[in-house]
């Protein structure tokens, strides 16, 4: 039983990065009706967000304290980072500590200018053109944007660590009654999933109770008519394909303390996300996140070790293989719409 | 001839005619000169030109006609080079059944995989196959790492039992040959400053591409091949046609996963290894970009696309930052340093982003690729000519009209 | 004895109820027109015939075998062709290639894999697509890209692919829909010669009151998903029911 929540509790936070890019892909595709294969180089350029702001926080100039000495007796140069300077030694340090979680405010603007230039500069000229085009043209600006990143910060990943705070892990178990160390959850996995759930939240809101997400919404349904109404849909949707951006950069940014980025992690997730976005049913939200989840969860569920015994590599396979039988079993996915996508 | 018009004829024996004097023409420069680096003429590349070429030959048969983008075709290239290496390891070094083995390994596996596929359209079948890929990695690299050597691979090795050939003389390493021709043997000819070699195993590939690019020249040309544009034009109108639409896709996927085993066997044949990494996504969307970039639907894009990425991965992506200083050395330092960091990024390791940029651009502005790159600049000097002529013609007669 | 025999066919789409006990007989060699106020189920008595839907209850018999649950390529190949709305041709290939698809499916089933022997071998294919188009007054037209075409010579297209195949029934779904008046007139024209000329039985799904009574021997009135009438045109046009159910009470 312990075994079984650890390994539920251990699908949450990639099944919360599956459903927050999933919840993207699904809005560009709901909205626009393109099939957006750059949008894991989004999550990925998140997590380069923080990569960033922590490089630019750590940002230092040498200065030589007397009051130490190197080995050889002369005064020792440290590097001081800038923002001692600015803030004081004491809240600077604490400032760099909590870079990953300021880096969200640095990666909102970042990624709704990213995806408003990409939106305005390239997809928009593909909302007429074959789903085959715009997946080959999104899918040269996947590797594009990753070349670049590759270019600047090298291939190697970067390791990013999450607050001191939330390092290190919590005994999950004793604290909901059971023996003391068969539960140790990382902190930062649960924040994650804490962060998640507050972004899927607000954007349901923002689509549910504001006028803006009422017209998106009834433009995912029917494009032309909420058009005949007079409302300029395209701007709307501009602004929408920013959002979806900023998800996925969110995911991202948060993501980094859990994996340390690297410029192929965006392809490594878009394909799983594409898979849940298949699962979930092509155009429905609450299915992307559903299948995002209950994927992330499955594949944790197959990687334990009583599962591998019995079927080896299931955990590498398994969702793929799900996916294979829902879609033959339910060609629209677990919540598909009817009329999405279909011939 | 060979029952094609004269057009296709044209064209096969031009692609003929290149692929034969390959050495010669990819190794336009003397050795040890600055420009050597560009020289292609080397067996290791030359075969992986026409084994790309087959490669890419084949997924257009799927995409190119019936406009089925298929995302996961690396995995019957993967199966083709499994079975090709187990025919190696069992019954003999001689690459004709390792050939065979690969592609109808990965023609009944493109069975299996495009029966249930193709039940789906459009961005449902790319991510199927995509899945069905990605499957088969998960399954080499892990799970049947018995059958497959899992992370490592499998080579031939000495003791494998091999029981149409004799026991190896002492020491001896397991070549791949053709009845005792092997493929790795080269014959070599020194012209002046020039050094050409003449691979067996290439020479042996690139027979088999022409064979391949031929049969699938009788195939756009044939009844079938113009089923398959229907399916790609009107599935509908097909439908109440009278004809089925299922079996003509599902051949066309065979077809091309066969094609994609026959690559697979001959990879195996030229270089005998293989490793998983050859199955992973990333090898389908090369295949995807070189078809592209080349020209889908057309005959001879492919086989360029496929020759222009593996180019510049072999070739743009050695050129580092010395070479480039070395190049723009005639330019004042200042300029030289801003022109070799500008160009800098484009080539060497970053030779990617070139290829996605590249890539990016065709599908915006040339959706027919290369192919039709080509066509435009033939059709703008031909227009510029007759244009000229129009002139010469409207400046020497100047009779009135009636 | 009809050559199709609808009987009894109910179809409801959750709680509409698209077609309700619908009796149909259509007579070999006739020309039948099926017309009714929108809403009134004619597409969805036509998607019935043709496979693309199946009724919940009844029967659909075409010279006495059942059409039901067979796809519609099946049904085609039983000898029915459908002529749609907006005309459906294969716009990637030329005029001619068009013409040759209805003509392989006719000789060779729905599936012949030929993927070695070349177009231009098949002799009698290329000599009944040329006939066809001939008789279509499209051979100068057969190096176009179909997709050029204008509107009423994709409509003439779509005709002769379907009369290439010889069928014994032909649906057409209003087939005059959006055409200007001469090319609606032309199409009138080449129906009408098309069944003076051929051993054919045409059924006809239109609005144009024009094309109907210019057409059609017998015509059935559906109204709200059910037969309201089956009669000849002349007493059609004074049957006061139908006047009532299709131009309601200012006519």
């Amino acid at each position: 039983m312990d075994a079984l929540l650890l390994q539920f509790l251990n699908g949450l936070d990639k099944g919360s990065a599956y459903a927050l890019i999933a919840l993207g892909l699904t809005l560009i595709f709901g909205t626009l009706g393109v099939v957006n294969f750059a949008h894991g180089a989004l999550f990925m350029i998140g997590a380069f967000c923080a990569v960033t702001l922590n490089r630019i926080l750590t940002l230092s100039h040498e200065v030589i304290d007397e009051t130490r000495t190197d080995f050889l007796g002369n005064p020792l140069k440290v590097d001081v980072p800038y923002v001692y300077d600015i803030f004081g030694e004491a809240t600077g340090a604490a400032i760099i500590d909590w870079s990953v979680p300021l880096a969200i405010l640095f990666a909102i603007p970042v990624m709704i200018g990213v995806g408003v230039a990409m939106e305005r500069g390239l997809i928009r000229h593909f909302y007429k053109r074959p789903h085959a085009d715009q997946i080959l043209v999104t899918f040269g600006l996947a590797i594009v944007l990753q070349e670049i990143i590759k270019y600047y910060y090298g291939a190697n990943p970067i390791p990013t660590p999450a607050p001191a705070a939330f390092t290190g892990s919590f005994d999950f178990g004793a604290m909901i009654g059971f023996e003391p160390n068969t539960i140790i959850y990382p902190y930062w996995r649960l924040v994650y999933f804490c962060f998640a759930a507050v972004i899927i939240g607000a954007v349901f809101a923002f689509l549910q109770f504001t006028t803006f997400g009422m017209v998106v919404r009834a433009g995912m349904a029917d494009r032309e008519t909420v058009g005949l109404l007079g409302i300029d849909i395209d701007r709307r949707f501009t602004i929408m394909f920013g959002m979806a951006a900023a998800v996925a950069g969110l995911a991202g940014v948060m993501y980094a303390p859990i994996t340390s980025p690297n410029y192929h992690m965006g392809m490594d997730f878009l394909v799983l996300s594409f898979v849940v976005v298949v699962v979930g049913g092509m155009g429905s939200l609450p299915g992307a996140v559903l299948a995002g989840f209950l994927l992330g969860i499955l594949e944790s569920f197959a990687s334990m070790r009583e599962v591998l015994e019995i079927v080896p590599g299931l955990n590498q396979i398994i969702i793929y293989l799900v996916a294979i039988v829902i879609l033959l079993t339910r060609p629209r996915g677990l919540m598909g719409r009817k009329g999405v996508m279909e011939e | 001839m060979f029952g094609l018009n004269a057009k296709d004829t044209r064209l096969l024996i031009i692609v003929a005619i290149l692929t034969m004097l390959a050495p010669f023409i990819l190794n336009p420069f003397p050795e040890g000169s600055a420009m050597a680096q560009f020289n292609a003429g080397y067996p290791d590349l030359m075969q992986r030109f026409v084994i790309f070429g087959i490669f890419a030959i084949g997924f257009n048969i799927l995409f190119g006609l019936t406009g089925y983008l298929s995302f996961g075709h690396a995995a019957f290239l993967g199966v083709g080079s499994y079975a090709a290496i187990w025919m190696m390891k069992l019954l003999t070094m001689n690459v004709i059944p390792a050939i065979v083995m690969g592609v109808i390994v990965a023609g009944l596996f493109a069975l299996v995989v495009g029966y249930i596929s193709l039940r789906r359209s459009g961005i449902y079948f790319s991510i199927l196959t995509l899945a069905f890929a990605q499957m088969s990695f998960a399954l080499a690299y892990s799970v049947l790492t018995p059958i497959t050597g899992g992370e490592t691979g499998l080579q031939p090795k000495v003791l494998d039992p091999r029981i149409l050939d004799g026991p190896l003389a002492e020491g001896a390493t397991p070549k791949a040959n053709l009845f005792g021709l092997t493929m790795s043997s080269s014959y070599e000819m020194q012209v002046g400053g020039w050094l050409f070699t003449f691979n067996v195993g290439y020479y042996i590939a690139a027979i088999v591409m022409l064979v391949a690019f031929y049969l699938a020249i009788r195939l756009f040309r044939s009844p079938f091949g113009m089923m398959l544009r229907a399916v790609k034009s009107n599935q509908q109108r097909m439908n109440y046609t009278g004809l089925n639409a299922k079996p003509y896709t599902l051949a066309a996927f065979v077809i091309s996963g066969m094609y994609a085993g026959l690559a697979g066997g001959l990879l195996v044949a030229m270089d005998t290894q293989v490793g998983p990494e050859r199955m992973f996504w990333t090898a389908s969307g090369e295949v995807v970009l070189m078809t592209i970039l080349g020209g889908a639907g057309t005959l001879i894009g492919p086989v360029l696309g496929a020759g222009a990425i593996k180019y510049m991965e072999n070739i743009l992506s050695k050129i580092n930052s010395d070479i480039l200083h070395t190049w723009f050395a005639f330019l004042p330092d200042g300029l030289e340093d801003l022109v070799v960091t500008l160009i800098y990024p484009f080539i060497g390791k970053g030779w990617h982003l070139t290829l996605g940029i590249i890539f990016m651009l065709v599908v915006i502005f040339l959706p027919g690729g290369l192919v039709e790159g080509g066509q435009r600049i033939a059709a703008w000097f031909r227009g510029r000519k007759a244009k000229g002529s129009d002139k010469d013609a409207s400046g020497t007669t100047t009779e009135p009209a009636e | 004895m009809g050559i199709l025999e609808v009987k009894n066919v109910n179809k409801r789409f959750g709680g509409l109820k698209a077609l309700s006990e619908v009796n149909l007989s259509i007579k070999e060699n006739t020309v039948h027109a099926i017309i009714g106020p929108n809403g009134a189920g004619k597409s969805t008595l036509l998607n019935c015939l043709v496979g693309k839907l199946i009724p919940d209850t009844g029967s659909v018999m075409f010279d006495g075998q059942s059409v039901l649950g067979r796809a519609p390529y099946e049904i085609n190949q039983m000898g029915i062709s459908r002529v749609f709305q907006t005309p459906e041709i294969f716009g990637d290939l030329s005029v001619m290639e068009n013409m040759m698809i209805p003509c392989f499916a006719k000789r060779d089933g729905y599936f012949e894999l030929n993927a070695y022997g070349s177009i231009g071998s098949q002799k009698d294919i290329l000599e009944r697509a040329m006939h066809m188009l001939e008789e279509m007054n499209m051979a100068d037209k057969r190096d176009m890209h179909a997709a050029s075409l204008s509107r009423g010579d994709k409509r003439r297209l779509e005709i002769g692919m379907c009369l290439s195949q010889e069928p014994r029934l032909l649906l057409l779904d209003e087939p005059t829909a959006g055409m200007a008046r001469a090319d609606t007139n032309n199409t009138i024209d080449l129906l009408k010669q098309i069944s003076e000329e051929r051993d054919i039985t045409i059924a006809i799904i239109e609005h144009d009151m024009h094309v109907v009574f210019s057409l059609a021997q017998r015509i059935t009135v559906l109204a709200q998903g059910t037969p309201l009438v089956e009669d000849s045109p002349e007493n059609i046009k004074g049957n006061p029911k139908v006047r009532e159910a299709y131009l309601g009470e200012s006519a």
